[in-house]
């Protein structure tokens, strides 16, 4: 969607914004997410917040606890496959969250995903990503890296890599359920990762990958 | 003016009151520092949350019975998230759970504005008690099945049966006490709050023997000093209730008891779960829970020996 557009449509932008305020409002009114800034403050800083993946929530979820000005800068990175089959998707994608879409299907893709998060960076957008790729369904808390983080921690060194745990929302709506539970929520911000001198890109992505899985509230037994 | 609104009126000035003196002095210790002070900061902040809490409760006593009940059953909805965040459970007690939220609560607090008393208490006791555990079982799920259940129904006794007898102490048809019954209502949560601030207060001047060490800093002496305190301004405050002076005394101090022990049950579920508060969702006094935990005991206690003294029902 280019900028022009959306200005040229006043009343599909003010629809956007009411259609955001709503989401913050129900997040708020169902989980009381509460934002823990543990490692760096809300301050605007260009950003790419990397965050484990349980859930279609956990964008909408970060995105709420961001403080008013914070979310205008922000820009969630998201599938198109997901975000574009219906009208109403490609609405919330496009004009709620204005998200970074790329194609995940390596073998259908005309071009690279790196293209559109790269330009996004360019243009100042702080961004929400989740490295893991897919939703994780299996028992380890956290699943392998995907290669894009270390991109933009080589591409783009003076952004921030804030690692971002959302925490409980999983019992919130475990797979398979209709019905939200309003159980509560929190996003904990970690300190950010920067890629050392010389760090390979597996040891980054190892590292990075503690850092976050580091910000993960102790479970009971 | 009609009396009750008088009564209110009056009890509202009183509370403002205090309320102001304690804005002032905590006005005059920040005056005095030159840097902030967390632990005045703190004491602020909860002023500031009583000043919000005694408006919300003045304007519901003000708007009416259903707005009674209804605020006390958003408490109850945010007093229940709390405990099920932390409880025992699994994804097969999805439904019960989202029964209990969805359908139970809001269910139970109908019972109360609508008066229907002999199923108000009986519903979560006894047909909850026994439809839930089976609605769970149906997933199929047998691992730690007793813990989950049990903490399942603990939750709602405690964030929902407990709490909606507060507003089900309008509904007691009291002689010579008739409409009167939100007065009740502000008298047992003035009289339990102001026993646990004096036992918060005189524990820490005068306090020696702990009740239990391991979990609290409340002492013997402390909670003494509470149940006297919550007596003599339940003895001050009898014109606005049911009670000749000396038996709105006793009730007074009874309700601070079970209130104290409330308190150190609840603290003692916070341990065993490793949390500080309940949430952070008060400013200055951590989550629903942690602030209702005396009024939660008081409530049915209170509820019950008041239907069985004064009306033998």
């Amino acid at each position: 969607m280019m900028p022009g557009m959306t200005a040229a449509r006043p009343l599909r932008r003010l629809a956007a914004r009411i259609a955001g305020q709503a989401i913050v409002l129900f997040a708020r009114a169902i989980t009381a997410v509460h934002a823990d800034w543990r490692g760096v403050g809300p301050s605007p800083r260009q950003r790419v917040y990397f965050a484990n993946h349980v859930s279609n929530a956990d964008m909408p979820m970060i995105w709420s606890v961001l403080p008013h000005a914070l979310r205008l800068q922000t820009r969630p990175v998201a599938a198109a496959d997901y975000w574009l089959k219906t009208g109403l998707r490609a609405f919330a994608g496009a004009e709620v969250f204005r998200a970074v879409l790329i194609d995940r299907r390596p073998d259908a893709r005309t071009e690279d995903p790196m293209m559109a998060i790269n330009a996004a960076l360019a243009a100042g957008d702080s961004l929400i990503i989740f490295p893991e790729g897919l939703r994780n369904q299996g028992p380890e808390p956290l699943q392998p890296f995907k290669a894009g983080l270390f991109n933009m921690a080589r591409e783009f060194p003076e952004v921030e890599l804030v690692p971002t745990w959302i925490a409980n929302l999983n019992s919130v709506m475990p797979k398979g359920e209709v019905i939200p539970l309003p159980l509560m929520c929190s996003v904990i911000f970690g300190a950010p990762v920067a890629l050392r001198e010389g760090e390979e890109r597996g040891a980054f992505l190892t590292r990075a990958a503690a850092a976050l899985l580091a910000l993960k509230p102790e479970e009971r037994t | 003016m009609s009396p009750m609104v008088r009564d209110i009126a009056l009890l509202v000035l009183a509370v403002s009151l205090v309320l102001l003196a304690l804005t002032a002095f905590g006005e005059r210790l920040r005056a005095r520092r030159s840097q902030p002070d967390p632990a005045i900061e703190v004491f602020m902040t909860r002023v500031d949350s009583w000043w919000a809490m005694v408006v919300l409760f003045t304007l519901a006593l003000v708007a009416g019975h259903w707005a009674v009940t209804l605020l006390f059953a958003v408490a109850a909805f945010a007093a229940l998230r709390e405990f099920y965040t932390y409880s025992a459970r699994s994804k097969a007690d999805h439904l019960s759970l989202a029964m209990a939220f969805y359908l139970i609560l809001p269910a139970q607090f109908l019972l109360v504005a609508f008066d229907l008393q002999r199923l108000l208490g009986v519903f979560i006791p006894v047909y909850v008690f026994l439809l839930l555990p089976f609605v769970s079982v149906l997933r199929g799920s047998t691992d730690n099945f007793l813990a989950r259940v049990s903490e399942t129904q603990w939750g709602l006794m405690i964030a929902v049966y407990c709490l909606s007898h507060v507003p089900a102490l309008m509904l007691l048809p009291l002689p010579g006490y008739a409409g009167r019954g939100m007065l009740l209502i502000a008298f047992l949560v003035m009289v339990v709050q102001t026993g646990d601030l004096v036992d918060f207060y005189m524990g820490r001047r005068t306090g020696r023997r702990r009740i239990v060490p391991g979990l609290s800093a409340k002492t013997w002496e402390g909670a003494g000093w509470g149940v006297l305190a919550a007596a003599l301004l339940g003895m001050a405050l009898w014109w606005i209730t049911p009670f000749n002076p000396l038996e709105s005394a006793a009730m007074a101090a009874l309700a601070s008891a079970a209130g104290q022990a409330g308190g150190l049950v609840l603290r003692a579920i916070k341990r065993d779960r490793g949390l500080r508060d309940w949430s952070h969702l008060i400013p200055g006094q951590g989550g629903f829970l942690d602030q209702l935990d005396s009024v939660i005991f008081a409530a049915p206690a209170f509820f019950h020996l008041t239907r069985l003294w004064w009306l033998a029902t």
